[in-house]
């Protein structure tokens, strides 16, 4: 739907008679698709389209919240249990780490909106780099000794110092709750990837910058669904 | 009497051989036509591919039935081993799928659950919830608008892709020796069945796809609706069908992904034994139907409200009028889908609580208004209306027979001392097929009689069509009546054995699906005569007003109009506009007596 004009100008020649003057950088070329009146109307477009996104990734959050809810009624024992076993301060930890890059990657989006491209490249790659470390704190502190202690869901459960027989389930909704959301942490890590690329290819500016607003939104909501989250597991008792 | 002729906008082009190309022009040799089809971006042939895949799904959801009904024509289960399928699905598929991971397929009454389960898998996940809104949703919505495209062409395109990754994996699914948990999935029947095999896991990652194409769509829809509106044209100017369009999408954006969810946790569930659908391990199976039918009730209105969308436009142009209450029908579009998330709990009134049931028993009669609402301004709108018989208006005719004879049985069911009695019998069989077959159905195939000229620039023969509504409407009450009356006698659905008291209402039932299977073919005759000896549609060979008849030739030019089109009139004006770019004389100013409702 987007498109930057190729260094090759007979093919927008073609379509609306104008010459792109090459010597401007791409996203002071950009056209919107066809079918759009002018880039704002597009970037209007493109924005509800990704509100609309978002509200299905709530949606999708809410099932493992009214699971939590539901079963947590039934074995209240087993979930303060299970969640007595989660270290809060590596909870806490993430959390500020993914409230940092909620402020970086909103900071990349202002880059983009002032035209700073240095900027811009330095916020798409310290976002990067702060869901990286949400995810290895995840991993190191939290996944992989409990994979050891055998607090795992269902089935695979070993933990021998349960009080509640339920505790399996409460097992099943954590790693359930923070597998679907760590899934969308390493989503959300390949499309700064891909804005990466794109912002080193300059096609992002004051003018047209669709794809760092969009990216951003679905930053945030991963946050937010981790903001709620974090007192569910960690700090409910 | 004034009559009209070849009234154009000047600058518009009376023909498809204008300087532009139509949207079916092959691009180059058989390869680079193939290659453009499957890269394109166009809204046009993404939803002439929708329709084609589509199709072709009802087909074998259709074998599927006619199998099921065939299997019912006599009391006892026919086969007691199914060596014979066995052989002919291990035969035919082995290519894909080694023999050891197939599951194997019981006697008879095993081989039947799984077909049909097939049946409704197919139906439900493959054929109806895509059907109107992705193939001629796709077609007409921006047509409709007067925009070039959807808003989102490539999310479009990745949409049809991921239908077909979805069809891949149920067909695998089938093949592996298919799925016996019915459509709906319920545990424990899904978590514990064909264990070792993997065919559940694949049909759920099937529907798990599918659910995505379906967001795609509506997400890509709604957004439309919202931007890309030709310019003067307000929200109570736009044609109804596209009201109806923006309902079901709405639904489709805010339901879908709870069954999402639901599915992936299925999946852990079967995989993984996380416990949560599993009372052995805590978990609360009931969990599941709620999760499950808090998607697939809304979804039910999905399939319902595109097949009203067509019907408005159907029954105005039937009519010749103004339609009656047009803000009541369009409003009534967006009443039905605000209610249909708060009524699931109907389809589990004997595993809940009493109060529940009792509230969920009032909030379903709720949905019976807005539907009325539709039902009677249809009929309104035809009173006093020059009333004209086409393949198209017949099915929209029907339609409305069949339709209020489905939803008024929805209201013997949602009535909880009644529902004792009739829950899981035939009667619930007959009562959705009414719905979702005679309704969406119905609704379906008269639209792509209708928007037929439109799609591809053929007329086809009104005969044939007229003689498979004929076969296709007596075909569908032969094979559905006779369910409600052996329903209310006590005949349980999903049962491949039954006494020979209802022999002959599965009989009646059986004959009647022949009857439909014939109906269907005629109408396919007839649509492949059309493709290569039809004679060639006028831009409006119905007379419409909405701007994909008024603006846009037969087939549409690749970018769908010369001229971004400005809204004139309403869509429905047709007392006061003389529908442009048709045959000369054949559509008259109405006579005043005609315009007595409005």
């Amino acid at each position: 739907m987007a498109t930057i004009d190729t260094h090759n100008p007979a093919d927008h020649a073609q379509g609306d008679g104008h010459q792109p003057d090459l010597s401007l950088p791409p996203h002071e070329r950009y056209h919107a698709a066809h079918h759009f009146r002018d880039s704002n109307h597009e970037f209007d477009a493109v924005k509800m389209g990704v509100w609309l996104f978002l509200s299905t990734e709530v949606l999708l959050f809410s099932g493992m919240f009214v699971a939590y809810a539901i079963f947590r009624m039934m074995y209240p024992e087993a979930f303060i249990h299970g969640s007595s076993l989660l270290n809060w301060k590596i909870g806490l930890t993430n959390t500020v780490v993914l409230l940092l890059s909620s402020y970086t990657v909103a900071a990349a989006v202002r880059a983009a909106q002032t035209g700073n491209q240095k900027w811009l490249q330095r916020h798409i790659v310290l976002t990067f780099i702060l869901g990286t470390m949400f995810l290895l704190i995840k991993v190191i502190f939290e996944y992989y000794p409990k994979w050891q202690e055998g607090k795992l869901p269902g089935q695979f459960y070993s933990y021998p110092y349960w009080v509640s027989p339920a505790e399996p389930l409460w097992w099943g909704v954590y790693w359930g709750a923070t597998g679907i959301h760590a899934t969308h942490v390493i989503g959300g890590m390949g499309l700064f990837l891909w804005l990466l690329i794109r912002a080193r290819k300059g096609h992002f500016g004051p003018k047209h910058y669709n794809a760092v607003e969009g990216v951003g939104l679905y930053w945030h909501i991963v946050d937010i669904v981790w903001i709620f989250l974090f007192p569910m597991l960690y700090l409910i008792h | 009497m004034a009559t009209i002729g070849d009234i154009r906008k000047p600058g518009e082009p009376a023909h498809s051989h204008g300087h532009h190309a139509s949207y079916l022009e092959r691009k180059g040799g058989f390869w680079t036509t193939i290659v453009d089809w499957m890269t394109t971006v166009d809204h046009k042939k993404i939803g002439v591919m929708y329709l084609v895949a589509i199709l072709f799904m009802f087909f074998l959801g259709g074998v599927a039935a006619l199998a099921v009904r065939y299997e019912l024509l006599q009391p006892t289960v026919m086969t007691t081993d199914a060596s014979g399928v066995r052989q002919l699905t291990g035969q035919a598929l082995s290519i894909f799928v080694p023999a050891e991971s197939r599951s194997s397929v019981g006697p008879g009454n095993q081989v039947y659950n799984r077909v049909m389960t097939m049946h409704g898998v197919i139906m439900v996940f493959l054929v109806i919830v895509p059907s109107i809104p992705a193939s001629l949703g796709n077609f007409l919505l921006p047509l409709m608008l007067g925009a070039r495209d959807v808003a989102f062409p490539r999310l479009n395109l990745a949409s049809w892709y991921v239908y077909l990754l979805g069809s891949i994996f149920a067909i695998l699914a089938i093949i592996q020796g298919g799925v016996d948990t019915g459509w709906t999935f319920y545990t424990p029947y899904s978590t514990t069945t064909d264990e070792g095999h993997w065919n559940v896991v694949w049909m759920v990652t099937a529907a798990f796809i599918l659910g995505f194409s379906s967001i795609f769509t509506g997400l890509n829809f709604v957004v439309t609706v919202h931007k890309l509106r030709a310019p003067g044209m307000g929200w109570f100017d736009m044609p109804l069908f596209v009201w109806g369009i923006y309902g079901a999408a709405i639904i489709q954006v805010l339901a879908t992904p709870v069954i999402g969810i639901t599915l992936l946790l299925l999946l852990f569930e079967r995989l993984f034994h996380i416990g949560v659908f599993d009372p052995r391990l805590g978990g609360d199976p009931v969990l599941f139907q709620h999760f499950f039918w808090f998607y697939s009730h809304p979804v039910v209105y999905v399939m319902i409200l595109p097949g009203m969308a067509v019907m408005s436009e159907m029954i105005a142009l039937t009519a010749r009028k103004q339609i009656f209450g047009y803000r009541a029908v369009a409003f009534s579009s967006l009443a039905i889908a605000g209610i249909s998330f708060i009524v699931w709990g109907h389809h589990l009134f004997t595993s809940q609580g009493e109060v529940a049931a009792v509230i969920f028993s009032a909030l379903t009669f709720l949905v019976a208004i807005p539907s009325a609402v539709k039902v009677f301004n249809w009929i309104a709108t035809l009173y006093k209306g020059s009333i004209v018989i086409k393949a198209w208006s017949l099915y929209a005719l029907a339609f409305l027979f069949l339709f209020s004879i489905g939803g008024l049985t929805g209201l013997f069911l949602g009535t909880l001392a009644v529902d004792l009695h009739l829950h899981d019998t035939y009667f619930v069989v007959a009562h959705f097929h009414y719905v979702m077959m005679g309704g969406t159905i119905i609704a379906f195939i008269g639209a792509i009689h209708f928007w037929w000229p439109k799609m591809f620039g053929k007329m086809y023969n009104e005969f044939g069509a007229q003689l498979g509504f004929w076969l296709v409407f007596i075909g569908f009450n032969l094979t559905f009546f006779p369910q409600f009356i052996m329903g209310a006698h006590g005949m349980p659905r999903r049962y491949a054995n039954f006494t020979d008291d209802f022999l002959i209402y599965h009989q009646l039932s059986t004959y009647g699906s022949w009857l439909l299977g014939v109906g269907f073919l005629v109408h396919l005759l007839t649509f492949i005569h059309s493709l290569v000896a039809g004679a060639k549609a006028l831009p409006n060979p119905w007379g419409a007003l909405t701007l994909e008849w008024t603006n846009a030739a037969s087939p549409p030019i690749e970018h769908n109009f010369d001229h971004e089109p400005v809204w004139t009139h309403g869509p429905y004006d047709f007392d006061t506009v003389i529908p442009p770019q048709t045959r000369p004389g054949e559509f008259t100013l109405p006579r005043p007596a005609d315009n007595g409702v409005r």
